[in-house]
Order: structure tokens, then C-alpha cells, then sequence
């Protein structure tokens, strides 16, 4: 191996920035391993509470929605479509609010150890998404417990989760940079995510949003990927808005591509003022 | 040989707060002080904006320029805050300077600190693979190394228990054998040797004795003065963020030693004199320890120290003396010195104020700490005070003596330099 030079100069961009983030891709499988393993350390019923979680919720918006408030379902399952739904929704708010604490949570490494920082939020993201898969199970025996057949639309499933890991990325990326320097986020964090669940269509259809707010609506990135997934998992009879759709892709992108520029800006001083 | 780090006017800059409590500022404040400046824009639109006084700024380095040749090992000394970590926290990447430019030729390891990102709910075993991931190995290498790392650890019965019950001992030994296993060309390590018992602390200066060994770029940053003598051959001192010497680390460790001695007076040693009860006959008035004219207690072994007592006599008397007790930290007595050690008889004492000048010569002390004893006394009746004035005595080495085995413990009360000869018979 030939040495490399390396040059230290205030300002100047990591020119192998992005190529370091591959080699420490170690150290994200690595961070990512040690927080799912760690979550259910020490406690009497391990992973099934990753699975009781979701569970619950989606338990609850049935009873809420459907049976209270009587929202139509659109003629599938009232479980199926909420849980269709959350699955999303819980995968963005868990990995938003796990990226936010992310770097605060791992200060220690911050200020002792150089690596890609972005390694950090990145792997929250990952952790969210391994709850993710274990939840996916409970959408499996949903649908055999209702009898619900899959169809050919779930092959485009892989394309909204791949919206969706954007959309928590980029929110989890501003967030970890913001929270490094203004603590006041990780008090805002938990109330967005609050809010989030009931201005996003999880325990209704976004069907039941009147027409001429419907653009409006989508300005949440949420509805378009949450709205995806129903599409996709639910099959015929799920309707696609593809204005909305377009709407809340074009606004993830904006939140990804501004959330890494504002990363790599920030990043340098995380040491300084974390 | 080719350099391996070149730092040039490395310069980095710190913004305190004065006012506020911590250093991360709340949106709140960011967003006060920006109306803030905007109404003071409306009332005063011609005022010179004057910087606010909340903020200071703070140099933690100061145009540092140094070369470390590949395969020196050069020590970093300084007291606190003279900018040291800030100075491996830039090498280290962990935070860029303000201004100046570093360039370092080879791959680098740095540890600033040992078991950083342990997981207390993780074994032991678990635990080496996420440190080494943070350390930057890959998995293959930690796989690799891994029985060498858990051999050198002494853990192995506990490498299934999570460490949050390990003793803290094991704990330390732990995270210590996996940075130690890294495989760098240059080695960037902060004070971490200060962990663990002595015997371990030997065998990780061994390590990195060994690293030194194979040709590697060692830089190092301690306090501990025999540490940095034994593992390094140059030293940078800086001071106030500056580059204070550069050159050899016996010379420059010598100077360092000296001149943090002075920064150390007997504090507290006059108010104590002062405050003894008064005596009919021997009142001791001043006591001085010195070493190459400095006052100081805290001495290097490799020069003589002088023990200076003024006392006043107020009755003549017989076999009045004065003396000083070298104790070690268990109370035993090692030297016992009178001022009238030379006399052929007990002689009787006239009134008045003397000054009595005890030279320990160099080449005597062993580094390690002592109390100094000082006595009045008037034989066969009593010692003034009693129990003597007591002032530790904080040895440091530069004799040399027994340089050739560093790392072996200094067991012995005291080194003397005894002239020895070898020769085949």
C-alpha cells in the first residue's frame, strides 16, 4: 500500500469525503448492530415488544377510526389499511427521532474519534428500518388472517421504501446536525412526531381529504409515501393521486439533498459544540 | 527519511461565552440576540457595530510548526491548557483549525482515549469488535487479531459477561489491548497510559515501546515525565499554544521539570514556621529548599538540592543542633543529617541567628516522593517542634541511573550512583 498524504486546512471539503463513508461502512453495520442488540438488552419479552408496538397502535386507530368515528376503508380491512400505513409512518418516526438523538447519544465517539459523521444519523436511520422489517411480519399475518390476497403492485413496494429511507434521512440528517447546536430540537422532536401521526393519513385514507385540499395535503412527505404503500399493498382498490405523489417525492428530494449539504457544512465543529 | 507529519502555523481559535453556562447556545438566544442587533440597527443606524461582550475569543494554538520525521517518537508536553489535545484533536481530524495547514503522509491511528463507544449491555467479546470498528479496523483484522487482543486483556473467563460488570480494572485492560492491537504507520495516543495497575500500565508501555521499535511514528502526549523519556527520543513543548522548545526529549523534559517545579512554591511552608510555638531557648525562623538557586520542592534527582534552616538561639547551650529526616511514604527514615555531623565534639552553642546550608548531593534520590523532616533539637532533652516540620519532597529523574531498563520499576528507596567496574577475569 502506497502512503497517502493527507492535508489538514481549515475549509477545505474532504475531498474523499464519500469514499471514507465507504470504507467506514463497517463502523455503520457495526453502530447499527449495537443499537438493535442493545434495545432489548435486559428486558423480559426482547423483540416482541417490536412487534406489540405497532400492534397496539394499529389496534387502537381501528377502534378510533373505524368503529368510532366510522371513516370509510375504501372496502378493504380497516386493520390492513391502518397497518399498511403505519408501517411507513413508524419506520420515518423512529428513524427521525432516533437520527436526532443520534449524535448527542454518541458524543463521546464524536469528540475522541474521526470517522464520517454521517455514519451516526445514517445507522439510526438503519435500526428503524431492521423495526421496520419485524413489523412487516404483522402485515403478513394481517393479510392471511384476513384473507387478503397480495398482489402485483406489492413488486413496486422496494421503490416507496426507498422514498420513504430518503425522506427519514433527510429529516434525520437536519435534525442530528441542528441538535448538535440547538438542544431545543430535541424538545420540538417528539411534538413533530406527535403531530406528525395525525396530520398524516396513518389512521384514515387520505381518500377522505376533500379535493381541493388534496395538493395542499400532500405537501406532507408522509402522505405521498404513506399513500404509496396503501397503493401498493392494498391493491385495486386504492386509488393513486399522482399530483400529490409527484408534490411529496419532489419535497423529499429538496429535504435530502438540503439535509446532507447542511450535514458536511456543520459537521467540522460537531466536535466543538457538542 | 521522509516526514511524515509537517504541521505549519497551525493556528485554532475557541469562542467562549462568558455569560453563558454552557457552550452550545439555545435557538432561543440565537434568535433574541438577532433582534437584538436588528433593533440596535433601527434605534442607532450609524453605530459601529461593536463585537459583543458576551464572546471572547481564545487561541488553544497559535502558529504551532513542527516536523515529525517517519519513525521519530516525539512526546507533546505541556501543562493543562497549553494546547495539546487541541493539537492531536486536529490531527486526529476531530476538529479542524482555524487557520494553517497539516499534512501527514501515512495511515493514522489515534487514540485519544481508551473504550471509546464501549456498550456497557455488550460483552466483552462484542465489545472488541464495535471499538475496533470505531477504531477503524475491519472486521477481518479484529478476527485476525482477536486471540491476541483477548491474551493481552486478561479477560478471557469474562469475555461473555456484558462489561457493565466488569471491574473497572478489567474494563480498562480491555479497551486498552484492542487499541493497542491497531496496526497504524503513525500513532497519535493522548495520556491513556495513565490507566490500570502499575503492572499493567508497564506492559502497555512495553507495547508501545514496541511500536516505536518497528519503525512507527509515535506521537505522544503525558504528563508523565519517565513515560515520555522512556517511550520518546524528541519532544515539542508548548506552552500558552505556542511551540515553546523543540529538540531532544532529555533536554527538553529537563527544562519542562525545572521549570514546572518553580511553578510550585512552598505555599503555606512560611505561615507554618510563623505559627510554632514559641521556645525558651531554639526557635527555627525560615526553612528553603532549593535546587539550582529555584525554590522550589519539587526537585530532579540529577542535581543537588539544598536544604537551607535559619533558626535563632536565645540561651547558650550544649549540643544544640538542627537536622533533617528523608522519609519515605511508609514513615521510614532513609537519611538522617545533622548540621554539626562533622564536629569531634558536642560543642556548646553562642545566642544568636544562624543559617545552616545541607547540600543532598545529585545522583542520590530515587524518583519518587518523600517527606523532608526538619528538626531543632538539644540532645538528651527534646526536638522543637516535636514532630518536626514536615515538607514533601517530589523527586523527578534525570540522573540517568538504570537508563538502559526503562521500563523496570525503581524499587529502591534511593538511586545512589554507585562507580562499578566489569571487565573479563
Amino acid at each position: 500500500m502506497t502512503p497517502q498524504t493527507l492535508i489538514i486546512e481549515p475549509g477545505t471539503a474532504e475531498r474523499h469525503y464519500w469514499r471514507d463513508l465507504w470504507r467506514y461502512r463497517e463502523l455503520f453495520f457495526v453502530l447499527a448492530w449495537r443499537d438493535v442488540s442493545v434495545r432489548y438488552k435486559q428486558t423480559a419479552i426482547g423483540i416482541v415488544w417490536a412487534l406489540g408496538r405497532p400492534l397496539l397502535t394499529m389496534m387502537v386507530f381501528t377502534l378510533v377510526f373505524s368503529k368510532l368515528a366510522k371513516l370509510p376503508s375504501g372496502g378493504v380491512p380497516y386493520p390492513i389499511l391502518v397497518f399498511a400505513a403505519l408501517l411507513p409512518w413508524q419506520f420515518f418516526s423512529v428513524a427521525f427521532s432516533g437520527a436526532g438523538d443520534s449524535l448527542i447519544g454518541n458524543a463521546g465517539m464524536i469528540s475522541k474519534v474521526y470517522f464520517p459523521r454521517m455514519v451516526i444519523p445514517a445507522s439510526a436511520v438503519i435500526v428503524s428500518f431492521v423495526d421496520f422489517l419485524i413489523s412487516g411480519v404483522i402485515l403478513v399475518g394481517l393479510m392471511i388472517w384476513y384473507g387478503f390476497a397480495p398482489n402485483p403492485r406489492m413488486l413496486t413496494l422496494p421503490l416507496f421504501i426507498f422514498v420513504a429511507f430518503a425522506a427519514a434521512m433527510g429529516a434525520g440528517l437536519w435534525i442530528a446536525a441542528l441538535n448538535v447546536k440547538y438542544r431545543d430540537f430535541r424538545i420540538i422532536v417528539p411534538f413533530v412526531v406527535q403531530f406528525g401521526l395525525y396530520i398524516s393519513p396513518v389512521g384514515f385514507s387520505s381518500n377522505i381529504v376533500p379535493e381541493q385540499w388534496r395538493l395542499l395535503y400532500s405537501i406532507n412527505p408522509m402522505v405521498g409515501v404513506i399513500d404509496g404503500f396503501r397503493w401498493a399493498i392494498l391493491g385495486g382498490n386504492s386509488l393513486f393521486y399522482w399530483p400529490g405523489f409527484l408534490v411529496s417525492i419532489s419535497l423529499v428530494l429538496v429535504v435530502l439533498v438540503t439535509g446532507i449539504v447542511h450535514f458536511r457544512k456543520t459537521e467540522k465543529t460537531f466536535a466543538d459544540v457538542i | 527519511m521522509s516526514s511524515a507529519i509537517s504541521v505549519e502555523n497551525l493556528s485554532k481559535r475557541y469562542i467562549i461565552g462568558h455569560q453563558k453556562q454552557e457552550g452550545h447556545s439555545s435557538l432561543r438566544d440565537v434568535l433574541t440576540d438577532g433582534a437584538k442587533s436588528v433593533a440596535q440597527r433601527l434605534i442607532h443606524p450609524f453605530a459601529v457595530s461593536e463585537s459583543s461582550p458576551k464572546r471572547e475569543e481564545f487561541w488553544a494554538l497559535k502558529d504551532v510548526s513542527f516536523d515529525v520525521q517517519q519513525g521519530d517518537r516525539v512526546g507533546i508536553i505541556g501543562r493543562n491548557g497549553a494546547g495539546k489535545s487541541t493539537l492531536l484533536k486536529i490531527l486526529s481530524r476531530i476538529t479542524e483549525p482555524t487557520a494553517g495547514r497539516v499534512s501527514i503522509t501515512g495511515r493514522v491511528a489515534s487514540l485519544l482515549e481508551v473504550g471509546t463507544g464501549f456498550h456497557p449491555e455488550l460483552t466483552g467479546r462484542e465489545n472488541i469488535y464495535l471499538n475496533g470498528a470505531i477504531l477503524g479496523m475491519t472486521r477481518t483484522d479484529i478476527r485476525y487479531r482477536f486471540d491476541e487482543i483477548v491474551a493481552f486483556s486478561e479477560v478471557e473467563k469474562f469475555l461473555d459477561t456484558p462489561v457493565k460488570r466488569y471491574s473497572s480494572g478489567m474494563y480498562v485492560r480491555l479497551a486498552f489491548s484492542v487499541a493497542a492491537h491497531l496496526d497504524p504507520e503513525i500513532l497519535v495516543v493522548d495520556e491513556v497510559l495513565a490507566v490500570g495497575d502499575a503492572q499493567f500500565q508497564k506492559k502497555c508501555l512495553g507495547k508501545m515501546h514496541e511500536a516505536g521499535k518497528q519503525g512507527r511514528t509515535v506521537l505522544f502526549v503525558s504528563h508523565n515525565m519517565p513515560a515520555v523519556r522512556n517511550l520518546c527520543d524528541r519532544a515539542v513543548w508548548l506552552k500558552d499554544g505556542q511551540v515553546h522548545q523543540v529538540g531532544s526529549v532529555l533536554a527538553i523534559s529537563e527544562n519542562y521539570l525545572r521549570q514546572s517545579a518553580i511553578a510550585s512554591p512552598l505555599k503555606g511552608l512560611q505561615d507554618l514556621i510563623t505559627a510554632l510555638p514559641q521556645d525558651p531557648v531554639l526557635q527555627l525562623e525560615n526553612i528553603a529548599i532549593r535546587q539550582k538557586g529555584e525554590f522550589s520542592n519539587s526537585v530532579l534527582n540529577g542535581d543537588p538540592v539544598e536544604v537551607e534552616i535559619s533558626f535563632r538561639v536565645r540561651i547558650k547551650t550544649v549540643g544544640l543542633r538542627v537536622y533533617f529526616d528523608l522519609c519515605d511514604e511508609e514513615n521510614n527514615i532513609l537519611i538522617r543529617s545533622f548540621n554539626d555531623d562533622a564536629a569531634e565534639t558536642m560543642s556548646s552553642v553562642e545566642p544568636g541567628r544562624y543559617v545552616s546550608r545541607a547540600v543532598i548531593p545529585a545522583d542520590l534520590l530515587a524518583p519518587r516522593n518523600y517527606e523532608l523532616r526538619i528538626y531543632g533539637t538539644i540532645y538528651n532533652q527534646r526536638n522543637i517542634p516535636a514532630g518536626g516540620i514536615g515538607i514533601p519532597l517530589i523527586v523527578e529523574s534525570t540522573s540517568g541511573i538504570n537508563h538502559a531498563y526503562p521500563q523496570e520499576p525503581i524499587r529502591a528507596k534511593i538511586l545512589a550512583r554507585i562507580p562499578w567496574e566489569t571487565k573479563l577475569s
